[in-house]
């Protein structure tokens, strides 16, 4: 209990707004036992056959993403469900999902680094891996939906001898621009802040071709003073550039449709709902992910319950935000008196669409409401079941928004069903195997954990231990050569 | 088989050393097929050398024919660097109207002929791409065109392009030739002379060509005991019957459609049912335009069975069982007054206030009104309509009567019965068929397919391998009637000749051309034998010149008919309501009886009402359906005495309670691959006396259900300003009113030149759909097929919505309301286009950059009108080489991942455009562009042109008080716009 008593730890507390007592970091640790715990994962010479057999389960999807790329690519889109009157179905919707869930990661790494929330030390490495690949997933579907993705280029602005550029009118060319920064930043915001690791592994490793690997992408680190410092400089810079992205990527996705004309679609309410919704999904998805990573490899202490209880609050605030959207999504339809607009939320609450609509109610905003409870919030194993239902329902969120809105438009006599198909299924599967495989890979090839971050939280011998991330870095100037 | 591949694959496995193998080998070396092939298996080579090489075989297996195979393979390479030197036939085609001083690669000739029809042929123009018919317009000069066409028509192209079609003669299943034939034929006949030709039958459709009838009729007085047998499944011996009864002579009888200010139609589609409806709807169409000048319109009465398109253009309709139709006759000629004896009962209280509705406006408009019988009505209804007509005073006024357009007119089904009888007795021996499918479409008691198998020499002609030329020891391949010569009256008399606007693409012959050959003139062409009988009946004086107008205009001058005066005798009736569920049977609108069963563009039309697509259906009222415990789809037995017919059942708006409508030609086994195994075959339910209805029927319900298509799944506007109706006489109108307009963010665009726009008139349209398919001709536009359609993919880019507005089922009013791109001025779908495939034109086109779409779909999404189309999958057929021909040269194929949409006919504005800036840059004429749409409409329901054109039409449709547009709310600004619907119901004569 000596991080209970140290007001450093104190201070974190009443900053997080959490009077509880409960430890970032469970008692007892020391800078080389973190060291040896996290590096142990990445260095053990043997595989796991857990780990194994679970890479294998999650390559059965990237086989299937393989099969329906190829064969979405042989015959076209009209492999999907999607029609002349609903024009974007799964692709969409699993691009917009796996968008928003990436969110989180650049939320803990990036807000909740520069609002000096140590809390997040242990979880935003494994989030912002969760980001890069989640961005990776969402990226595949506006490559694939469009008719001829070979072409997908000209939605750049590359300069041609025909003059002709992109429409800077449209959003999807906002979204573009949106989802390759997002991507660019969040990829580069993760490997500088692997550096530090990734030569602290290169030093532990026993193996010579380890070494090697890892020498290479520390790109010779030392742990020199300089090093740190530019390190330090340039983390920050990446955060900054990170914070308005948590807001504006979604931002952006949400113009996709808000700045439609399509009933369901067109609503001023959507950026911060999507955003909200974003944000969301992605701490469903860190916890998700995070509950049983931290069994499996007894990291217990490192992320504790005290992460997953304010992970369960972000999503509670979050998750009122989106049900105040959808009240207010409905509160417009009523108010606007455009036919449209009500037939649109008729038919989603009680038309064809109301299935949808009411699991997407009863999984987004009636169970969440047990976060209240502060026995459910620490009970690894319901946070659990409600960071998947969190997931599910905001999959239906989205999938409410994009099909039934189209389902049910303008013109009765263009009124029709979207169903998917199997491949549709096939290749959101595939995309999940894929996150899986790739997030696989990286538990076992990179610390899940940042060590020289996890190490700031032992109770400091040192006391600048005391002033978080600049204090924070000048500890390790030791630790990368433990 | 093996032996014939061993000795190349020997060579092969050995490269060097397989000329000394081949050597020592004595079996290698071989001269000849049969030497090849031992005994037993010559008939598998023959066979598989057959299906290679159709052409080289047949003279192969002919002795004498084998030398001129060497000597012609030989020619062949000798001149096959002069292959475009193929010398022209001697026969002189004229091009219509605007010629091109000589053909201009790039620019399309057309040519005046004529489409056949059995109710009355139609003029047509066709345009002509470098020799290749592609489009098929109507000709405004034929009385029965008008400038307009029907869907059949512009179906007929595709027909001629038909890879299933028949591509050569077979004799026994096997290829054989139109010499063979002659041959064999002469053998026939050479039996017969001494018989008087008492074996020899001849059955044909109902022969409308002048011509082709005198060469059959010459051919009887050859054989003075032969026979020549019409029989056409859609016939009109009813009607005829009908005329006999009432005046003793067979007339037809023809309204004023024009003229008549209350029409009553009793069973009478006048609107659908092919070409010869097109002149009909066009007159109605004049009647029903309300415009500020003009704002009262006819009133239409119908009352039907099962409702057709006049039946739900009608301002009052009654849906009455087939054994009521004679009592509504009945008593409307009570109430007016016309005489007539026999007691046939009441009809129900439903059709009795309907009757009294109409009879009072009839009674009140006496001269200026007509009642009006279809073919599917009974003889008595016929003379009672006749009666009915001559007490109301009309006739002379708005309706007279004509000589049946048929020259020779017969009670087919009578003709028919006898045919049959006789082969069954075994007295026809030469049975010659011309263009019919007996054996897929005679009723069904009479048994003909059983009767057919006793004549020993069978022969066919026809377009297609069909069920009939499957039985036939000969079957001939026909041309189409754009690759023959030939000639044909329209409805009114009007002799339009048939000229080629191709060379036969299977060295077919024309029914003509085998007319000729019984007269043993099998080398006389159908050009010589048409310029034969012309020069007779015009005289050779001055002919050549009468001949070169005809072929230039497209008729033959002062031939319609001059009105018959007929003397009214007592007309009796006799008939009482039946009891029980009664069976309908009318031709669909699709594949008429059957003969466009293997026509996509046709199968992939939504059906006007029920908007099926691929498919037919035993059609119920809701009444009945409820009471059978049966919903869309469900599969049904319909019993007719001794035979049962599973059909799937649809249920629509506008049926009699008690009834089911089937629609005939589908469920073909031999149309092909489009046609066969398409929908139920309804024939099996249609006897000879009952070919229209029938009661006595059984409907059971089997549990089981079928995939049935609709290209419309929502039937209500939901209470949306979609379809617009104004009463006549009153166009202001209460409830929606004018346009609305918001302001945009967006600068708006300026037009300063030309600002197209299109207006189409909800009051005339009629909900034919032909502007929909002549679309799809114009502009390339891919059939999808069933399933694809079914995940609403169907690429029409004008499409036909049809709503049923009225809180009540049954007398649900009918609303039809074409929709294609509306070319809006603020264009959602250009806005979100990425990359800038979709942009505004200067003179206010939305236009589509194919080249330049990726396929985003996000214009279709932002498209509140729904008209954008897209190749989800490769819908092109790039592969067969017949249809490639059929295409527009001028309109890009799109390929698969591309949207697509209604583009105002840009190449016709583009050929505008082009002839006006060679012509000194002079302005762009009102009317010089007519869009596709506009051009078939035969209801002259759409207008298009220059709205900064004060002058314009379309700037005068624009001016009238119920113009609107539709979803003006969302700011579109919308360059196609509408008419309301103007009904005459008359709410102090409602029934």
């Amino acid at each position: 209990m000596q991080a209970a008593k140290d007001p450093a730890v104190q201070e974190h507390h009443a900053l997080a707004g959490d009077r509880q007592d409960l430890p970032v970091i469970a008692p007892g640790h020391t800078l080389s036992s973190i060291t040896d715990k996290i590096t142990s994962i990445v260095l053990r010479r043997d595989t796991p056959l857990a780990w194994a057999a679970s890479l294998a389960f999650a390559s059965t999807g990237l086989f299937f993403l393989a099969i329906s790329i190829a064969w979405l690519l042989a015959k076209g889109t009209g492999v999907w469900g999607i029609n002349n009157e609903v024009g974007w179905g799964f692709a969409i919707i699993n691009f917009v999902w796996w968008i928003g869930i990436g969110h989180a990661g650049t939320l803990i790494s990036a807000i909740l680094l520069l609002l000096n929330q140590q809390w997040r030390t242990s979880i935003n490495r494994a989030a912002e891996a969760m980001t890069l690949f989640a961005v990776a997933c969402a990226g595949m579907f506006p490559l694939l939906h469009v008719g001829r993705p070979w072409l997908a280029f000209w939605l750049f602005p590359i300069p041609n001898t025909m003059g002709v550029w992109p429409q800077f009118r449209s959003p999807l060319l906002w979204d573009v621009f949106a989802v390759s920064t997002y991507a660019t930043v969040s990829a580069l915001f993760w490997f500088t802040g692997l550096i530090p690791d990734l030569a602290t592994l290169r030093d532990q490793a026993k193996h010579i071709w380890a070494k090697r690997a890892f020498g290479m992408l520390a790109l010779g680190w030392r742990g020199a003073a300089k090093h740190w410092e530019r390190y330090e400089v340039a983390y920050l810079i990446l955060a900054g550039l990170s914070t308005p992205l948590v807001v504006s990527v979604h931002t952006v996705v949400s113009f996709d449709f808000a700045v439609s004309i399509v009933p369901g679609w067109h609503a001023t309410i959507l950026p911060p709902y999507f955003v909200a919704g974003a944000i969301y999904s992605g701490f469903a998805m860190v916890l998700t992910l995070m509950i049983p990573l931290r069994s499996v490899y007894g990291l217990k202490d490192f992320i504790t319950d005290r992460h997953l209880n304010n992970m369960a609050k972000v999503m509670l605030a979050t998750g009122l935000i989106v049900a105040y959207g959808y009240v207010m999504e409905a509160f417009y339809a009523w108010y606007s008196g455009a036919p449209y607009e009500l037939a649109m939320i008729n038919n989603r609450m009680f038309g064809d669409a109301w299935k949808s609509y009411w699991a997407l109610i009863l999984f987004n905003v009636l169970i969440p409401q047990l976060l209240w409870f502060r026995k459910v919030r620490l009970n690894p194993v319901t946070l659990f079941m409600i960071s998947i239902v969190v997931n599910i329902g905001m999959w239906l969120e989205r999938y409410v928004i994009v099909v039934t809105s189209l389902e049910r438009d303008f013109m009765p006599s263009a009124w029709a069903d979207y169903y998917p198909t199997k491949w549709d299924v096939m290749l959101y599967v595939g995309t999940v195997g894929f996150f899986f495989f790739a997030f696989f890979l990286f538990i076992r090839f990179l610390p899940v954990i940042a060590v020289f971050e996890m190490r700031t939280l032992v109770p400091a011998r040192d006391p600048s231990a005391k002033k978080g991330v600049g204090a924070t870095t000048s500890s390790n100037k030791e630790g990368a050569h433990p | 088989m093996s032996d014939v591949s061993s000795p190349a694959a020997h060579s092969h496995a050995h490269g060097g050393e397989a000329d000394a193998s081949l050597a020592g080998s004595s079996r290698a070396l071989w001269k000849s097929l049969d030497q090849i092939a031992p005994e037993t298996n010559a008939a598998a080579v023959r066979d598989y050398a057959e299906r290679q090489h159709p052409s080289l075989l047949a003279p192969l297996s002919d002795p004498f024919a084998r030398r001129d195979v060497l000597r012609l393979l030989g020619a062949s390479v000798a001149l096959a660097g002069f292959s475009a030197c193929t010398r022209q036939p001697d026969e002189k085609i004229l091009p219509y109207g605007k010629t091109p001083e000589a053909l201009v690669p790039g620019k399309p000739l057309y040519f005046a002929t004529s489409m056949p029809w059995a109710s009355g042929a139609i003029g047509l123009l066709v345009e002509s791409h470098m020799g290749r018919p592609t489009k098929i317009e109507g000709n405004d000069k034929h009385p029965s065109s008008l400038g307009a066409t029907d869907c059949f028509s512009q179906a007929s192209v595709l027909q001629m392009y038909d890879p299933d079609r028949s591509t050569t003669a077979t004799r026994a299943g096997r290829i054989a030739t139109w010499g063979n034939f002659l041959t064999d034929l002469t053998g026939q006949l050479a039996t017969q002379v001494g018989k008087q030709g008492a074996g020899l039958r001849i059955l044909s459709g109902t022969v409308v060509s002048p011509t082709l009838a005198a060469r059959l009729q010459a051919v009887l007085a050859a054989y003075p005991s032969a026979k020549w047998i019409q029989y056409e499944p859609i016939h009109r011996d009813q009607a005829r019957a009908g005329a006999l009864a009432a005046f003793g002579e067979d007339v037809v009888a023809r309204p004023d459609l024009a003229a008549a200010k209350v029409v009553v139609a009793l069973e009478a589609d006048f609107i659908g049912g092919g070409p010869s409806s097109v002149a009909s709807t066009k007159a109605f169409s004049k009647a029903r335009r309300a415009r500020k000048s003009k704002p009262t319109t006819n009133r239409l009465y119908a009352a039907e069975s099962s409702m057709s398109l006049s039946g739900a253009m009608a301002d009052h309709f009654v849906a009455v069982r087939p054994s009521e139709l004679l009592a509504v006759a009945a008593a409307l000629a009570k109430v007016v007054g016309a005489p007539f004896g026999g007691d046939v009962g009441a009809p129900s209280a439903k059709a009795a206030a309907w009757v009294s509705a109409a009879a009072a406006d009839l009674a009140a408009h006496k001269g200026e009104c007509v009642v009006i019988a279809g073919d599917a009505a009974s003889a008595d209804v016929h003379a009672l309509v006749h009666a009915l007509n001559a007490a109301l005073g009309n006739v002379g006024k708005t309706v007279s009567y004509f000589p049946p357009v048929a020259p020779v007119s017969i009670d087919q089904t009578a003709a028919l019965r006898e045919l049959v009888a006789d082969m069954r007795n075994g007295l026809v021996e030469t049975l010659v068929m011309l263009g019919v499918n007996p054996v897929y479409d005679a009723p069904a008691d009479l048994e003909f397919k059983a009767a057919l198998e006793k004549v020993a020499w069978r022969s066919h002609l026809g377009l297609y391998q069909d069920e009939t030329a499957e039985l036939c020891l000969w079957h001939l391949n026909e041309t189409h009637y754009l690759e023959a010569w030939g000639d044909a009256r329209g409805s009114d008399g009007t002799v339009a000749l048939t000229q080629p606007l191709i060379a036969p693409l299977y060295s077919g012959k024309s029914q003509l051309e085998l007319a000729n050959a019984l007269l043993g003139k099998g080398g006389v062409t159908g050009y010589e034998a048409v310029r034969e009988h012309w020069t007779a009946a015009l005289g050779a004086d001055g002919f050549e010149a009468k001949w070169r107008a005809a072929l230039h205009d497209g008729l033959i001058a002062d031939t319609a008919f001059a009105p018959t005066s007929v003397t009214l005798r007592s007309v009796a009736v006799s008939g009482s309501t039946a009891g029980g569920m009664e069976l309908v049977i009318r031709a669909d609108d699709s594949t008429f009886d059957g003969r466009f069963a293997t026509n996509a563009w046709l199968q992939e039309l939504p059906r006007p009402l029920s908007k099926l697509v691929w498919d037919n259906a035993a059609l119920i009222g809701l009444a009945t359906a409820t009471r059978l415990g049966v919903k869309n789809g469900d599969v049904v037995e319909l019993v007719l005495g001794k035979t049962t017919v599973r059909a799937p059942v649809w249920v629509l708006p506008g049926q009699a309670e008690e009834c089911v409508a089937v629609q005939l030609g589908y469920g073909r086994t031999r149309a092909g691959s489009v046609g066969n195994g398409i929908g139920f075959d309804a024939y099996p339910l249609r006897t000879a006396n009952g070919q229209w209805s029938a009661g006595g029927l059984e409907v059971k319900k089997t549990g089981d259900t079928y995939h049935l298509v609709s290209a419309q799944m929502h039937n209500s506007m939901e209470g949306r300003d979609l379809v617009r109706v104004r009463e006549s006489g009153d166009l202001e109108g209460h409830g929606p009113h004018g346009h609305t307009e918001h302001p945009t963010v967006w600068t708006p665009y300026e037009y300063n030149g030309n600002a197209w726009a299109l207006v189409i008139d909800l009051s005339s349209c009629t909900g034919c759909n032909a502007c929909s398919i002549a679309c799809q001709a114009e502009n390339n536009i891919p059939v999808v097929g069933k399933d694809q359609v079914a995940n609403a993919r169907e690429m029409h880019w004008i499409r036909l919505d049809r709503y049923f507005e009225g809180d009540d089922f049954d007398t649900a009013r009918v609303r039809f309301q074409p929709v294609p791109c509306m070319h809006c001025e603020n264009a959602p779908c250009e806005v979100v286009c990425p990359v800038g495939a979709t942009v505004h034109g200067n003179d206010g086109l939305n236009e589509m950059v194919y080249n330049r779409c990726v396929g985003t779909r996000y214009c279709l999404n932002n498209c509140p009108y729904k008209v954008r189309r897209f190749n989800f999958l490769l819908y092109q057929d790039f592969v067969t080489e017949s249809v490639k021909l059929q295409r527009n040269p001028d309109v890009t194929v799109r390929s698969r991942g591309v949207m697509e949409k209604c583009t105002y006919c840009i190449q016709r504005i583009s050929q505008a455009r082009i002839q006006a800036a060679r012509e000194g840059n002079r302005p762009i004429g009102d009317g010089e562009i007519v869009t596709a749409c506009q051009s078939v409409c035969p209801a002259d329901a759409i207008v298009f042109g220059d709205k900064n054109d004060p002058k314009s039409a379309v700037s005068a449709w624009r001016a009238e008080p119920h113009h609107y547009g539709i979803l003006e709310d969302v700011n579109t600004k919308p360059r196609t716009t509408y008419l309301a619907k103007v009904e005459n119901t008359g709410a102090d004569h409602k029934g």
